[in-house]
């Protein structure tokens, strides 16, 4: 599905959207007849500093105008830029502060949803489809942390050995299936039905707390996480109030 | 009330295990860890990949005094996997922030990491969004997350992305703060972009003195834990919290560097125009003159 059509699906009654290099920013009407924001990094471009300062800055606009809007963040990208610029100019605090904005939107009570229709990798995917409160995805996205031959050469393992071990478990190969299996993705859509009213459902349902580690254990493909994670808080709970008892 | 106990023990950060540099930070005696190795929660994929698990999967976290005051801490190991974010690991730091936001306690974050583990990619990748939101629910509720910077793995990757939640940054020479790794860069983009070999390259475009001179780090310490410690009861004065007016604030701060600095070639030319006199000589300059030479850089000013 290329972006038009995501988009005409998405919103038949109408979008504005605007394009800027690889950068979309915008609104549309929702199906019910409310507003929409949307924006987006498309093109499976790379996530730089220079991206990154832009999407937050329409974000925080966005949260400061006080309408309470839904906010869809549209992701086709590839990783982050990996270049000496980008690093020395600190990369990793504009990386965290698109993804800050995004929570911080959330926290302020707008629903924000990504929308995963092509790639995205590492730093890049953590920063933007990572940092929704809900994620969502199309068939055929490609969400990855590192690709297998690359990961191959780091582990120094044959490409077949690793093909194997990824038939075994969902926790390190890339694609969609084991992001949906290790809780990441909320949900794939079916690109053969109409997408405004998978939108309206996932828009229907309440903001919450972050249950990905739930879904994970739920779906079997990361069965510790959310275990450990409670354990924690109870043993921090409990200490704490052994201090002030005792 | 137990009277808090001064700790003066004389210790390398940069050399230090995730353990010994709790127990140099802390007031004395006062750590209890969550969790600890004596459970055995290891990591379950390692084995899938013919690789040692450690029982406390590289890092450690749990609760103790500083300065007298209750704070929650973690710390990674960098000397096991490079202190690597798999599921075991990072769920300790996810559940540690959790329980900061409901108890109302600070936390602080050793970082000492190249990222996410390969092995359990995907499984890391998602504890560092989880962290990330943790660490942002934790601030709104007024809660201090201190990131402390100067382990032998340095602070890549998703670990960076964490740092960049943080409400104060803490950094040593010997820290580095970057998403990519020198390695990295150079293969996906040619030795010409970047050589991962020179140490002076990499040191001065990720090391502590230069994130400290654009504002990346709020504080810049000796490599000792005593310097550390001191800086970190200071940075738990204040509370800045995380609402619009912080981020609209950073943002604004960062887009200023990108307008002062986004042509620069090297950080030395960086340097200069922050005014700094004799720039070429930062690398070499011992931390006291460092700090006077850094009177007018970039400073986030709880911007972040």
């Amino acid at each position: 599905m290329t972006l038009d059509d995501i988009l005409a699906g998405l919103f038949p009654n109408g979008s504005s959207i605007e394009t800027s290099g690889a950068m979309i920013s915008g609104q549309a009407v929702l199906s019910g007849g409310g507003p929409i924001h949307v924006l987006g990094i498309t093109q499976g471009q790379p996530l730089g500093v220079d991206e990154a300062i832009v999407l937050a800055g329409r974000l925080i606009e966005i949260v400061k105008s006080g309408n309470r809007a839904p906010i869809l963040i549209l992701v086709d990208s590839a990783s982050q830029r990996m270049s000496k610029r980008d690093e020395l100019l600190g990369l990793s605090e504009y990386l965290s502060h698109l993804a800050k904005t995004l929570l911080l939107a959330e926290a302020e009570g707008h629903h924000t949803i990504g929308l995963l229709y092509g790639g995205s990798a590492a730093g890049a995917f953590i920063a933007t489809a990572l940092a929704t409160g809900t994620l969502v995805a199309l068939p055929g996205a490609h969400p990855a942390v590192m690709d297998l031959p690359s990961m191959a050469r780091v582990t120094k393992l044959p490409i077949d050995v690793l093909k194997a071990k990824a038939e075994a478990t969902p926790v390190f190969a890339p694609g969609l299936d084991n992001m949906v299996r290790t809780g990441g993705i909320d949900v794939v859509w079916d690109a053969g039905a109409p997408l405004a009213p998978q939108l309206a459902a996932v828009l229907q349902r309440p903001q919450g707390q972050d249950d990905r580690s739930r879904l994970g254990a739920a779906r079997g493909g990361r069965r510790k996480a959310l275990e450990i994670a409670d354990r924690v808080v109870a043993l921090a709970t409990a200490s704490h109030q052994d201090a002030r008892h005792g | 009330m137990t009277a808090a106990t001064c700790n003066d023990v004389s210790l390398s950060w940069y050399e230090a295990s995730a353990r010994q540099r709790i127990d140099a930070l802390v007031d004395a005696g006062s750590f209890c860890e969550f969790i600890g190795p004596e459970l055995r929660e290891i990591s379950p994929h390692l084995a899938i990949f013919d690789l040692p698990e450690q029982f406390d999967d590289g890092i450690v976290v749990g609760r103790g005094r500083l300065d007298g005051k209750a704070v929650l801490l973690a710390a990674q190991e960098g000397r096991f996997m490079g202190g690597a974010f798999g599921e075991v690991h990072g769920a300790k730091l996810t559940g540690l922030l959790r329980a900061a936001r409901a108890l109302s306690q600070d936390v602080l974050i050793l970082f000492d990491t190249g990222g996410v583990r390969l092995q359990e990619a995907n499984a890391g990748e998602l504890a560092i969004a989880e962290i990330m939101r943790a660490v942002i629910e934790a601030r709104r509720a007024g809660v201090n997350v201190v990131g402390l910077i100067g382990g032998r793995a340095g602070c890549y990757g998703g670990g960076s992305l964490i740092a960049g939640t943080c409400s104060k940054v803490i950094i040593s020479e010997q820290g580095r703060l970057s998403v990519s790794g020198p390695e990295v860069i150079e293969t996906n983009r040619g030795i010409e972009e970047f050589d991962s070999r020179d140490r002076a390259l990499v040191w001065r475009t990720m090391g502590g003195k230069h994130r400290f001179l654009i504002g990346g780090a709020d504080a810049f310490v000796d490599d000792e834990a005593l310097a550390f410690r001191q800086s970190a009861i200071v940075a738990l004065k204040i509370s800045p919290g995380c609402d619009v007016a912080v981020l609209a604030a950073e943002q604004a701060r960062l887009e200023r560097r990108l307008q002062r600095f986004g042509e620069v070639e090297d950080a030395v030319e960086i340097w200069q125009t922050l005014g700094i006199d004799q720039p070429t000589e930062i690398p070499a300059r011992p931390t006291g003159a460092f700090l006077r030479a850094a009177n007018n850089r970039e400073s986030a000013d709880d911007a972040r």
